[in-house]
């Protein structure tokens, strides 16, 4: 790494040979998705995605759990953390001990707890696949909690609040009207965070028999190996332009706090 | 949100003007955090609870050591030991290879769009991976896959001569690197983009070597977050379920596997809590990896305060 020529190609050769190693999977994966039976190349396998009902359902299931998980989990989080900066500091510690908590429990033995509970969950809503929003908001916790705390520490919450409530807005204008448009880029970020979670999520929802994209994805890959690599490349790569689109989101952001840092003078 | 709606018609609204946060907080005040704190309650503290009191319940309740002594016996025991073992060479291997990808796209432009790929393509596979990654490795290495193909065809070499090691411990090692080395870029970017350019510099400037400078500079300032980043991949390896349950249907090597064996109904009678002290082992294994880091974190954090 001494002269600029020998760290050029020890970086050149680490990212060939690791860029190799992560590239040659998905290769695979599009190789295998596009055999034929007679070995040619066809596209069956990924024209049958649509025609799997099963698959369909599932996926939609997935969809809609996603979207509800990461409203719970808003509707959750939002006041709350803020009401805490604002109000409840006490609550401070507790909070954020629960929020990191799933961490600390793997999803394997949060379910074995979850499995009882689920027992009533069901029987007194139904055994649809939507009551998993409650095991799902569990495990977004940790990476919502750090988005929106990241976001509510970057403004100066408590002068905005007393602004608004002195100018006669009541808290729940507060929150509407001003916590949540001046975080939104880390609600939006705790959101995609949560969605791109819920989609690849197998653990919970194969244990507790709920059917959801990963679950059927495992299913079919018993009997037809073609449809469930294509199924999975096209998660990997829609979790990829996920996360990228977050990135961007994310970098704005730091520009936006650089900014602002650099002008008052930095101490 | 309509839980916020009460506390604004009352009184105790009108003190936020004074103290704010300071005052002390009247009773509605505390009605915000109720939805919050019942829904962890129920979906987080009691799930959990119910794992660890179970652990050392009999099938009738009464109190017991028996599953946990279980744990130190047979093919329980054998499975943590394995387990242990996968996630600790995983986490070697994920740290030493990560660290060097790290550094290869520390180096680079910051919003260059080859460290943007590498990192969104880092979170994909280190937290999302689950399923998708067995069928990518079934599609490279399986019986059919294109690697073991083309070896066996250009090459004339069996990858699966010896055994079917795919679905055992070594098939298991090779599929985590998959999300372990990701993980770690995630984790040890943030560390390598810490070092400044002026230590480089500076170290220069006085004669050393690109050798002194990561013997006396580099080196000793990456170390614990190194540590740390090593013990996060540990707990993650340990903790990881859906791939190995996706590529390993028969049989149950490591212990979340052996959960699912209990969970999906291979229960020997008078053992219903076992599951329950194998999930207790768990967390154990996962909160002293994760104590150890902290604690590690916290010390440093003392001596780095500039």
């Amino acid at each position: 790494m001494g002269s600029p020529v020998r760290r050029r190609v020890l970086r050149a050769v680490v990212l060939l040979v690791l860029g190799g190693y992560f590239v040659l999977p998905l290769v695979a994966m599009a190789e295998f998705s596009t055999r034929g039976r007679a070995g040619e190349r066809s596209l069956e396998s990924w024209t049958s995605i649509v025609d799997d009902e099963g698959l369909m359902e599932a996926l939609v299931n997935s969809l809609l759990l996603s979207v509800t998980s990461a409203v719970l989990m808003l509707v959750l989080l939002v006041p709350t953390m803020a009401w805490i900066r604002l109000r409840l500091p006490l609550l401070q510690r507790l909070v954020e001990f629960l929020c990191l908590l799933p961490l600390a429990i793997p999803a394997i033995v949060l379910v074995v707890g979850m499995a009882p509970l689920y027992a009533w969950v069901n029987y007194f809503l139904g055994d649809s696949p939507l009551t998993l929003t409650f095991a799902y908001a569990v495990l977004v916790l940790p990476f919502a909690y750090r988005a929106i705390d990241a976001g509510l520490a970057a403004i100066d919450l408590k002068t905005l609040a007393e602004a608004a409530r002195s100018l006669g807005a009541s808290w729940f204008t507060v929150l509407w009207k001003v916590v949540v448009p001046n975080i939104r880029v880390a609600l939006i970020g705790a959101s995609l965070l949560s969605v791109a979670l819920v989609l690849g999520e197998f653990t919970i929802a194969s244990l507790l028999n709920f059917d959801t994209l990963q679950v059927q994805v495992n299913l079919l890959g018993k009997r037809n190996a073609g449809v469930s690599i294509a199924v999975s490349l096209l998660c990997l790569l829609f979790a990829f332009v996920l996360l990228f689109a977050l990135s961007h989101v994310g970098r704005r952001r730091r520009q936006a706090v650089a900014e602002e840092e650099t002008s008052p003078g930095s101490n | 949100m309509t839980s916020v709606a009460p506390a604004a018609t009352t009184p105790g609204g009108s003190t936020g003007k004074t103290g704010g946060a300071a005052g002390r907080p009247s009773a509605a005040a505390w009605l915000v955090a109720v939805p919050f704190l019942a829904f962890a309650g129920t979906f987080l503290v009691y799930p959990t609870v119910l794992v660890l009191v179970g652990a050392f319940q009999d099938s009738n309740g009464a109190f017991t050591l028996g599953n946990l002594g279980t744990l130190f016996t047979g093919v329980v025991f054998d499975a943590f030991l394995r387990s242990i073992e996968l996630s600790a060479l995983t986490a070697v291997i994920g740290a030493v290879c990560g660290a060097l990808l790290t550094w290869a796209i520390a180096v680079g432009n910051p919003d260059g769009v080859l460290r943007r790929v590498v990192v969104a393509g880092s979170g994909v596979l280190a937290q999302f991976g689950g399923v998708p990654l067995a069928f990518a490795f079934l599609a490279t290495v399986g019986f059919e896959g294109l690697v073991t193909k083309f070896l066996r065809d250009s090459a004339g070499v069996d990858l699966f001569a010896g055994s079917a090691w795919l679905f055992e411990l070594p098939g298991l090692t090779l599929v985590y690197t998959f999300f372990q080395i990701p993980l770690m870029v995630i984790v040890f970017l943030p560390a390598l983009d810490g070092l400044r350019p002026q230590w480089r510099e500076a170290n220069a400037s006085l004669g050393g070597t690109s050798w002194t400078y990561w013997r006396h500079v580099g080196g000793p300032i990456l170390t614990p977050p190194f540590l740390g980043a090593l013990l996060l991949l540990f707990a993650n390896a340990f903790s990881a379920y859906a791939t190995a349950a996706a590529l390993v249907s028969q049989g149950s090597p490591i212990v979340p596997l052996q959960i699912r064996g209990f969970l999906t109904g291979e229960v020997v009678l008078g053992q219903e809590n076992l599951g329950k002290a194998l999930g207790l082992g768990m967390v154990v294994v996962v909160s002293v990896a994760m104590g150890v880091n902290v604690l590690l974190q916290r010390k440093v954090a003392k001596w780095v305060r500039r």
